[in-house]
């Protein structure tokens, strides 16, 4: 239990009536590479926005790195947290958004730097020098200067990937991060996540259509559905054999 | 009168034009980002006096707005012992920049609601503060948006400029109406005031339209 | 004394109320310029946008460059030229009659751009698909055109009308009895221009939010998909 690095302990969240996550417990553990898979608004983005505090919750306790991400411990008791206390929990974590969401009045360069310098408060060379490292790391050490409008999808990708790797955190979070590619710039975008998955021991969390990927880097595959996981195992297990009849469906649905 | 002899007063209110333009022009626009932004504040105190001043001054005409402060206003010093009467001068670009600056608002908070929502979540995983998001991250992407209407309202402050003619500020519409009463030879008069404020408002069209380009020169860039 | 209606000075809650009659008379000059003045933008503005949407550029340019050139002037010199040069060319108008030719003409030019825009709004396909259908010009533009640019081009109208009332002040230039004006006659009189000043603030609050709240509801009234034709 202690090397667990993200915990979910029935972790409940509404939207209005409807009810995305139910009770949810659910496990990673330090340097583990997990995928989620299951049908769409099953709530597989949730997990994630939660961790990255773009959403509150609504019963339940999450842990990050030991420690209540939407609590603090004050006088023995839980209470929801400070802005100061999520800002300190959100340093742990980087985000990979579905969109990119690169800043485009900013050069490539200024995206991967601005929160370094800005928030870390590292000395802009510094910063540069450790950008041009992460882009070298992502293909595009000759793209610093561009914006991001003038990239291509897989590109923009590609230094959204390195914006959140320059930050340092502990654990990085894929949403869905090739579905608003084009098919043909999916790969170059795998290769990056699947070449630091192997290389680095960052924890890594991604929601993922891509099954055939999912399979080759995770540790772990946990099937999401309706709120809740419905099976988890070896990437081996769950594709070949899996237990569950829902799991079952889903797979010949997604894979046929 | 030969009507090249105009060209001189006329000349010399033009001038008034222009200051009371740019000067107007200049607090409205701080007026509008102070009180644009305070609208979305989630202080309740902040946001109720950002909404009061906006809706104050847009539900309300110009002209009453500026005979308020230059006739009303010294008579309520009056009654609480200060002082408050103002050169007309003042009284005008106080009136301008108050009026246009509450139309500015509402382009600033429209702007800036603009900025797509995943631009605040990005910021927001990136640790940024809300302070840091808004200066850094939404406000210059907000800025090109609101160009165009800042463009218009700028226009609009020029053309109001000639109501400040009316508490005798000797703007290009009042030297007008002077050489008028004077020579009684309208046709002439207007039709040289109505092509000066064209030309004019042509000028400051233009350089609206550099400073726009400026602030969006990210757009531009290559694609 | 203005209107048959005495003020009484005793205290300035008195003052308001004895001259709040006055200020209505005014008030209803105000609103019957406003309308006057809506209707000649509307009808004027109609005509421009016909012009500048015409295929020759020898009607489209002219007809462009005085929309840019009524909406580059102010509406006090606009009305100025009216007042001072018609009745050199022999027309003579009352002045209220001026003073809403001055703010119909100012306010042409921007309902021309909202005929404009509320028509191209009815996208191309939609002229396409009736064209497929064989349908004539005219039956395209009265049965298709029309009733969907209408929703758009209502609320933008009512913004404008909103707009024209705020700029009626303007008018007591050409001693027209609009409600500032009355006010402003009320405090050289009295010598206090504390009260009509903010009572005639106070009442424009009270018109603005009133004609805003109207858009408002005709806005939610509109059908949005177009006028229902069966």
């Amino acid at each position: 239990m202690t090397d667990a690095i993200i915990r979910f302990d029935k972790v409940v969240k509404r939207f209005g009536d409807l009810t995305v996550l139910d009770e949810l417990d659910f496990e990673v553990k330090k340097g583990e590479k997990v995928s989620i898979i299951g049908p769409s608004g099953s709530g597989k983005s949730t997990v994630l926005r939660i961790l990255m505090t773009l959403e509150g919750i609504d019963g339940g306790v999450v842990h990050v790195d030991g420690e209540p991400l939407w609590h603090e411990l004050r006088e023995g008791s839980l209470l929801p947290a400070s802005e100061a206390h999520l800002r300190r929990m959100r340093s742990k974590l980087g985000m990979v958004f579905q969109q990119f969401n690169l800043f485009p009045h900013m050069t490539v360069m200024r995206n991967i730097t601005e929160a370094p310098v800005k928030v870390l408060g590292l000395g802009k060379k510094e910063a540069q020098l450790r950008a041009e490292e992460l882009l070298d790391l992502v293909g595009l050490a000759d793209q610093a200067k561009k914006f991001p409008h003038q990239l291509s999808g897989g590109q923009q990708q590609r230094v959204g990937i390195a914006r959140a790797l320059a930050m340092r955190p502990s654990i990085l979070l894929f949403d869905e991060p090739t579905s608003a590619l084009d098919p043909e710039l999916v790969g170059e975008v795998l290769t990056v996540i699947g070449r630091l998955a192997e290389e680095h021991d960052l924890t890594m969390l991604l929601v993922t259509h891509e099954m055939r990927f999912a399979r080759e880097i995770s540790d772990r595959v946990c099937f999401f559905d309706r709120g809740q996981i419905r099976e988890e195992g070896t990437p081996d297990e769950l594709f070949t054999d899996p237990s569950e009849e829902r799991t079952r469906e889903f797979l010949k649905a997604i894979l046929d | 009168m030969h009507w090249s002899e105009y060209l001189l007063p006329l000349a010399e209110g033009a001038w008034v034009t222009v200051q009371l333009t740019v000067y107007s022009t200049i607090l409205g626009g701080v007026l509008a980002f102070v009180f644009g932004i305070g609208k979305l504040s989630s202080n309740m105190a902040i946001k109720s006096v950002s909404v009061g001043y906006i809706e104050l001054f847009r539900g309300t005409s110009l002209l009453v707005q500026l005979f308020w402060l230059y006739f009303a206003l010294p008579l309520a010093g009056m009654a609480i012992g200060i002082d408050l009467r103002l050169p007309p001068v003042v009284a005008g670009v106080l009136a301008l920049g108050l009026n246009i600056g509450a139309y500015g608002a509402e382009v600033v908070r429209g702007a800036i609601q603009s900025v797509h929502q995943n631009q605040r979540e990005a910021a927001r995983a990136l640790n940024f503060t809300p302070r840091q998001t808004l200066f850094n991250i939404v406000i210059p992407q907000a800025i090109p948006e609101m160009m165009p209407s800042f463009g218009n309202l700028a226009v609009q402050n020029l053309k109001d400029t000639a109501l400040v003619s009316l508490i005798s500020l000797g703007d290009l519409t009042f030297r007008a109406e002077q050489i008028r009463n004077f020579t009684q030879d309208s046709t002439t008069i207007y039709t040289l005031l109505l092509l000066m404020y064209f030309g004019m408002a042509l000028v400051v069209t233009v350089v609206m339209h550099l400073i726009e380009r400026f602030a969006g020169r990210w757009r531009m860039v290559g694609s | 004394m203005l209107f048959g209606f005495e003020w009484d000075l005793t205290n300035p809650l008195n003052f308001a109320i004895s001259i709040l009659p006055i200020l209505l008379v005014g008030m209803w000059v105000t609103i019957q310029a406003t309308v006057l003045g809506f209707f000649v933008a509307l009808v004027l503005g109609l005509f421009l946008a016909v012009l500048k949407s015409a295929r020759s550029r020898f009607i489209a340019w002219p007809a462009r460059l005085v929309t840019e050139f009524i909406r580059d002037t102010p509406l006090l010199v606009q009305l100025f030229f009216l007042y001072y040069v018609l009745p050199e060319y022999g027309i003579v108008l009352p002045a209220f009659m001026t003073g809403a030719l001055a703010l119909g003409i100012q306010y042409s030019a921007y309902t021309s751009e909202v005929y404009r825009a509320g028509i191209e709004a009815v996208g191309r396909d939609q002229r396409e698909a009736a064209r497929a259908l064989n349908l004539s010009a005219a039956n395209t533009f009265t049965h298709i055109v029309v009733p969907q640019a209408v929703p758009r081009i209502v609320p933008a109208m009512g913004n404008y009308l909103v707009s024209i009332m705020k700029d009626v002040p303007v008018l007591s230039v050409v001693t027209v009895l609009e409600m500032l004006n009355v006010a402003k006659i009320i405090g050289d009189r009295t010598f206090d221009y504390l009260v009509p000043l903010s009572l005639v603030g106070c009442l424009y609050l009270v018109m603005t939010l009133v004609a805003s709240a109207g858009v408002r509801v005709l806005d939610t009234y509109l059908p949005k998909q177009g006028l229902p034709l069966k």
